[in-house]
């Protein structure tokens, strides 16, 4: 190879350049590690299980919301029976009143912005 | 392989018969398997219906703050004072412009200038329904005109279209947020926050529901609850024996712009 001592540097110098933001980031960024939502219950079990809710609570919210609004039903049947108010503000967030550490520290984290609290009322946090 | 005649028929009959078969099976495995309930109290009815007996209700000493208060406390209606950007569900008219083809140049004198209660009318035949490009606006089977909030997209149609006055819209944001969605202590508009009842958002249409989350919980409407007078009464119309057919049947009655043909629901007893 002609010019080792010039190519062989400076391919490591362009590849130290180019992956500078992703080595940064891990030392030094804001976004690493997953979010930590503090899981504050009254109760003891939620509507659905732990894993369903995780993925699935904007559906099931959706649903929700479809079934007061347009459809008139109010209760909801959970998996072990029990009857529940679909209600954002009245069940969802009587149980966790941490909207900022539960709510809101994973959907910062994914950069998801739910326009809920534009008109609904969370509970009042210090 | 060749497929003859009879052999296709078969194949189409057998395949058509399972084809409903299969549909019927899943009709009823939805309907078995139904998380979705009515509420055990809830107040039902075919044609939900209202009467304001205007001989009791006295708006001149200002009791009509009473249940306009209730009313929007109840529901986070923000009170705005730029006529321009005004929110109401319910408010007062006087009684030549409520009743504008009942306006004889003799009346009863209680009559004349008399300030009437005035509310949507929840009509038979909405025309703001007829207009609503994306159903936010709908009648639901017991005679209530909903909104949805979350599909309004702020086109006012419906405001164009309701001859009554009896929508308004979000100029503004009705009610002060911080930034991560708290609502704030200090409202400009709203004296009271009703934490279990969502405000709007600005850029959307908003009327009175007949109080359809409160019929949910087994309650009247908060303006009938509200008035001391007994000037207001709600119930079904299809229900002979329900309190508002006996008072259509004993008392004269009005409403507004009948001539429109848009049938509203609220009854004045004059």
């Amino acid at each position: 190879m002609y010019d080792k001592e010039k190519i062989i540097p400076g391919i490591i110098v362009f590849l130290v350049l180019v992956t500078f933001p992703v080595w940064y980031n891990l030392a030094f960024g804001s976004g690493n590690g997953a979010p930590e939502p503090q899981i504050v219950s009254q109760n003891e079990k939620c509507v659905e299980s732990k894993d369903y809710m995780r993925t699935q609570h904007m559906d099931l919210l959706n649903q929700w919301r479809d079934a007061v609004v347009r459809q008139g039903y109010r209760m909801y049947r959970t998996a072990d029976g029990a009857l529940v108010e679909m209600s954002l503000t009245n069940t969802c967030l009587q149980c966790h009143p941490n909207k900022t550490q539960f709510c809101d520290e994973c959907h910062n984290y994914m950069a998801v912005k739910p326009y809920c609290w534009d008109c609904h009322i969370a509970p009042m946090e210090n | 392989m060749a497929v003859d005649r009879r052999k296709f028929f078969t194949i189409a009959g057998l395949s058509t018969l399972v084809g409903l078969m299969g549909k019927e099976v899943l009709t009823v495995a939805a309907q078995s398997e139904s998380k979705y309930l009515a509420a055990e109290k809830v107040l039902t009815a075919h044609r939900w219906a209202m009467t304001v007996d205007l001989t009791k209700c006295k708006q001149g000493d200002g009791c009509e703050k009473e249940c306009i208060q209730a009313c929007h406390d109840t529901h986070n209606v923000p009170a705005i004072e730029n006529l321009k950007h005004e929110v109401k569900w319910i408010w007062t008219e006087p009684y030549e412009k409520a009743f504008p083809s009942q306006e004889n140049e003799f009346n009863k004198e209680e009559l004349i200038h008399k300030e009437v209660l005035v509310f949507c009318n929840h009509c038979d035949n909405p025309p703001c329904v007829r207009v609503c490009p994306t159903q936010a606006t709908w009648k639901q089977e017991d005679g209530i005109v909903m909104m949805d909030w979350h599909r309004c997209i702020g086109c006012r149609y419906c405001i164009a279209a309701c001859p009554y006055g009896s929508r308004s819209f979000n100029w503004v944001e009705p009610a002060a947020r911080s930034e991560d969605g708290q609502i704030l202590p200090d409202q400009p508009f709203l004296k009271k926050v009703n934490s279990a009842f969502p405000t709007r958002t600005r850029g959307v249409v908003e009327k009175c529901t007949f109080c359809d989350a409160r019929l949910a919980k087994g309650l009247q409407p908060a303006c009938v609850e509200a008035c001391k007078q007994g000037a207001l009464a709600f119930g079904d119309l299809d229900d002979p024996n329900s309190e508002i057919r006996a008072l259509l049947k004993d008392r004269f009655s009005i409403r507004r712009k009948p001539g429109l043909g848009t049938q509203p629901q609220i009854y004045y007893l004059v």
